[in-house]
């Protein structure tokens, strides 16, 4: 159909699929970007302090396209007013502000100097817990938590009548009948006929139980709980998410202790001085009374800004080695402010502590919740030698 | 559109290719393809409907696309300057919408055959980056996508650093021998030697306010934003002038002995493509082809408000002088008032650009009082003036020459600065606006850097300045650039910039940042 000058053409583009390939690539890149910033977003107050379902955005620097250009904050820009502007007119603010649309000015937008992704916390939390795992899990022998059912995952050409899959049935029927010339759904012969068949799944499901146990003294300031309930946070979203079976006690201390609900844990204010022993007498209790330890892996987590009676330590000591007698692993965390320079004596005072299942950690600042998260929530293997190779610095985070 | 529209479409374009001829147009063979959405927006976002892999692409693609899912925004049609001249037709466009879209093409198609600034397009840009994209496809596999992925990140940052001036003084002597203090070899000599002697007189700052430049490429909902990365004009010159392999000047250069270029070089991409010490034959390569993808697409970037125009003005009128049912009269204006609606405090080029053509037209058909005294105008020239313009002008010279007082106080033009966090506006005063957009359309809107020394401090390191003409860089992005320049140099790299009135040298090492206040 050729005309004098020129040609219409409509064609099958079906297969120019490069926009979405190059699409896909950059989404990964934007997740990997995401990753790499996880240890700031792990500790992003907005998050933190939500009700868990809201979307957040995450600010990717990492894609902008960078080049050599003149900053749109310091070019004259020329634009198309309304006719009422005298100069000296303010006519619009920066993003930031709450004006919104876009800036003023001739050419792409100026200023927007990073990509927003948009994710939810289930997204976020998805890619936190990618490779955590509670670590030197063990079989249990409480019963309710192996778990058995039946998956129905194939389809075989015999079977049990009450198993029958009608809709690939007819499908074959009315494929065998289109083969002939005769698309239609009958008849059905003998093979057209399709079973459901099943496996029995069976997963092993260890019990385990977690010890969440926090300092609340007085000496714990706004950024120390902060920071314990960041951990908190999302230890509780992952063990949710990942073990439906896992349990969780949330002992709070100063000088005693309270099993408290979880709610009050992450609320509740502070007062009082320090005496972590206090916390470790509970949670060895709780133990006795309510998990066996031949029943359930134990899991014994504490923060403390560190600051504890020094009479107390040597108590702590042999409190935690007598834990670490019954549970799979120990963790300790401890918040250090700036303000007090020097180590403290309860982290020192572990060190003496050698147990492959023991895990210390000190957090500094907000970015360090992730690495903490990391070190504890390690997936080992069962046999502890295994467990001491991976005490190693947790993986590439950064 | 359906097959009956489809072929009303062809009746309708045959005619229209007859009356446009007959107006004047003069545009190369077209081929429209009527595409979906996912196609025309893939083209958009690539800016051929062959190119080279790269994420940026995907995530324009992605950008553009889902903008048009939510209805934000419309692309009508995309036009790629080739011979013959591909036009990408909506195929969700309605008979009307697409009858309109032709006739803005055919005006968009005789623009690329006859502005001067796409003289020296190769007509067969779309085989050359079709081959492009399967030659880099090739690296991939043999060098690894990540590989490439990293060079090719570092290239696009550096592609709209180009010299995309198909004349001007050669800017390296090409023979190497050349001893210090010899003469530089004799070129024809010709009556505007004493241009490029300004140059070097006056020093950059005020050489380059003359220097003509061009516009920044304006997505916007609308039809057709070109595409947004850097755009150029193809050179014959587009292979590599190779030199050979790991050339350096054969011995250390003493204090004092010359330098490196010779002159300022003001294609960051070319030299580091021919002198990095650092890169392999095929790397030298993939900066070659983003190169001359990038001088492809410089002419648009520098001629967006004038080829918008052109193709408006166009549609308007050859849509007038067509009969047409009530209906479809209603839907041309609707479409034709959306493209030339006004952006509050932006600029719509199709909208300036119409403008301007129109202005120039009635001022050249029926000259005032002083346009007849003061220029000579006859009066009867105006479409042969605003055929003469198409020709000659590239954003910069069309808005300085050609954007009156009256235009400006019609459209409200103002020029704004921001202090703070407030836009303010600086003046409504013509000549101010006039010549704060002619600033802003300079070079495409880009930062002109040259290599000033390719082996600063005697150790092989980069040193780039940026000639400051009373813009300053974005410091932000300047930091980050940076390290893509060491990627491709493998020395360390420095640039110097004007920052609030001191010199500053911005370096990056390979592992730090350091700023030298000089």
């Amino acid at each position: 159909m050729g005309h004098p000058g020129f040609v219409i053409s409509r064609e099958d583009w079906s297969l120019h699929p490069k926009g979405r390939l190059d699409q896909a690539r950059h989404q990964q890149k934007v997740k990997e970007a995401i990753r790499r910033n996880l240890a700031d977003l792990v500790a992003e107050e907005s998050i933190i302090l939500s009700d868990g379902k809201k979307v957040v955005k995450v600010p990717i620097r990492t894609l902008e396209e960078y080049r050599f250009r003149f900053d749109p904050g310091k070019q004259r820009h020329v634009g198309q007013g309304t006719g009422d502007e005298r100069p000296g007119d303010v006519v619009a603010r920066d993003a930031g502000g709450a004006a919104p649309g876009r800036e003023p000015g001739a050419g792409d937008q100026p200023g927007l100097d990073y990509y927003e992704a948009e994710l939810s916390v289930d997204e976020l939390a998805e890619m936190i817990f990618e490779d955590l795992g509670l670590p030197n899990l063990q079989e249990k022998r409480k019963p309710e938590l192996v778990s058995t059912g039946h998956e129905f995952n194939d389809v075989r050409r015999r079977g049990a009548m009450a198993n029958l899959d009608k809709r690939r049935t007819l499908m074959e029927a009315f494929r065998r009948n289109a083969l002939r010339g005769r698309p239609a759904f009958d008849p059905i012969t003998p093979e057209d006929l399709r079973f459901k068949t099943w496996d029995e799944a069976i997963e092993m499901q260890a019990a385990a139980v977690v010890l969440a146990m926090m300092d609340t003294s007085g000496s714990m300031g706004t950024f120390e709980k902060y920071i314990a309930r960041s951990f908190y946070f999302w230890m509780v979203r992952f063990l949710r998410t990942r073990y439906r079976q896992v349990q969780i006690a949330f002992i709070a201390h100063d000088t005693r202790a309270r099993e408290v609900s979880e709610q009050e844990f992450f609320t509740k204010g502070e007062s009082g001085g320090t005496k972590c022993s206090s916390a470790y007498e509970l949670a060895l209790a709780l133990i006795q009374q309510r998990y066996p330890p031949d029943q359930y892996n134990i899991y014994a987590f504490h923060f403390s800004d560190g600051d504890n009676f020094p009479s107390d330590n040597a108590r702590c000591v042999k409190l935690v080695q007598e834990l670490l007698e019954c549970c799979s692993a120990v963790g300790y965390g401890e918040i250090v402010n700036s303000r007090y320079a020097t180590d403290s004596t309860l982290m020192s005072v572990y060190g003496k502590i050698d147990d492959p299942r023991f895990v210390r950690v000190a957090i500094r600042e907000k970015s360090d919740v992730y690495p903490a998260l990391r070190a504890f929530f390690r997936r080992q293997a069962t046999d502890l030698a295994a467990a001491a190779v991976a005490q190693a610095p947790p993986g590439p985070w950064r | 559109m359906t097959d009956r529209e489809l072929l009303e479409l062809e009746r309708w374009t045959e005619r229209l290719v007859r009356r446009a001829r007959a107006e004047g147009l003069d545009f190369y063979e077209m081929r429209f393809e009527v595409v979906p959405a996912d196609v025309l927006y893939s083209v958009g976002a690539y800016g051929m409907p062959t190119r080279f892999s790269h994420w940026s692409f995907g995530k324009a693609f992605h950008r553009m696309k889902t903008e048009y899912d939510y209805n934000l925004s419309r692309i009508y049609e995309l036009v790629v300057n080739s011979d013959p001249c591909y036009a990408f037709l909506l195929d969700g466009n309605t008979l009307a919408q697409n009858k309109l879209v032709v006739a803005h093409v055919l005006a968009h198609s005789d623009f690329f055959k006859n502005n001067w600034r796409f003289a020296g397009t190769s007509h067969f840009v779309m085989d050359n980056m079709a081959a492009h994209a399967e030659r880099i496809a090739r690296y991939e596999f043999r060098y690894g996508k990540e590989a490439v992925e990293r060079l090719l990140d570092a290239a696009l940052a550096l592609a709209e650093q180009v010299d995309p001036h198909p004349v001007g003084p050669p800017s390296e002597p090409d023979d190497e021998d050349e001893e210090p203090g010899a003469l530089e070899p004799a070129r024809p000599s010709t009556p505007y030697d004493d241009l490029w002697e300004l140059d070097r007189r006056l020093g950059p700052s005020q050489a380059a306010e003359g220097r003509d430049l061009a516009a920044t490429p304006t997505p916007r909902p609308g039809q057709r934003p070109v595409q947004g990365r850097s755009a150029g004009v193809t050179l014959q010159s587009s292979e590599p002038r190779r030199r050979s392999e790991g050339h350096r000047e054969t011995v250390r250069r003493p204090p004092g002995a010359r330098r490196h270029p010779i002159r300022p070089e003001r294609d960051l991409l070319r030299f580091i493509m021919q002198h990095s010490e650092y890169l392999e034959a095929w790397q030298r390569d993939v900066l070659a082809m983003v190169r001359e993808e990038a001088l492809y697409f410089w002419p648009q970037i520098e001629t967006k408000i004038m080829n918008e125009g052109w193709a408006t003005y166009w549609h308007a009128i050859l849509m007038r002088d067509e009969e047409l049912g009530e209906a479809e009269a209603l839907e041309f204006a609707r479409m034709h008032a959306s493209v030339v609606q006004p952006y509050r405090l932006q600029l719509n080029p199709y909208l300036l650009g119409w403008k301007l053509f129109q202005s120039i037209e009635a001022r050249w058909e029926c000259p005032s009082e002083e346009d007849r005294t003061r220029l000579g105008l006859p009066g009867g020239q105006g479409r042969e003036k605003i055929f003469e313009v198409r020709q000659l002008e590239t954003d910069v010279g069309f808005i300085r020459n050609y954007l009156t007082r009256s235009l400006v106080e019609e459209l409200h033009l103002v020029s704004l600065v921001r202090r703070g966090d407030e836009w303010q506006v600086e003046s409504t005063g013509w000549q101010e606006v006039r010549d704060a957009l002619a600033a802003r359309l300079a070079n495409g809107g880009i930062p002109v850097i040259v290599v000033e020394d390719g082996d600063y401090g005697g150790k092989g390191e980069l040193l780039l300045r940026h000639q400051y003409e009373g813009q300053e860089l974005d410091l932000h992005h300047l930091e980050r650039t940076l390290p893509y320049v060491f990627d491709l140099w493998g020395r360390p790299v420095h640039l110097m910039t004007t920052v609030e009135g001191k010199q500053a040298l911005f370096s990056y090492d390979g592992e730090s940042h350091h700023r030298t206040v000089v």
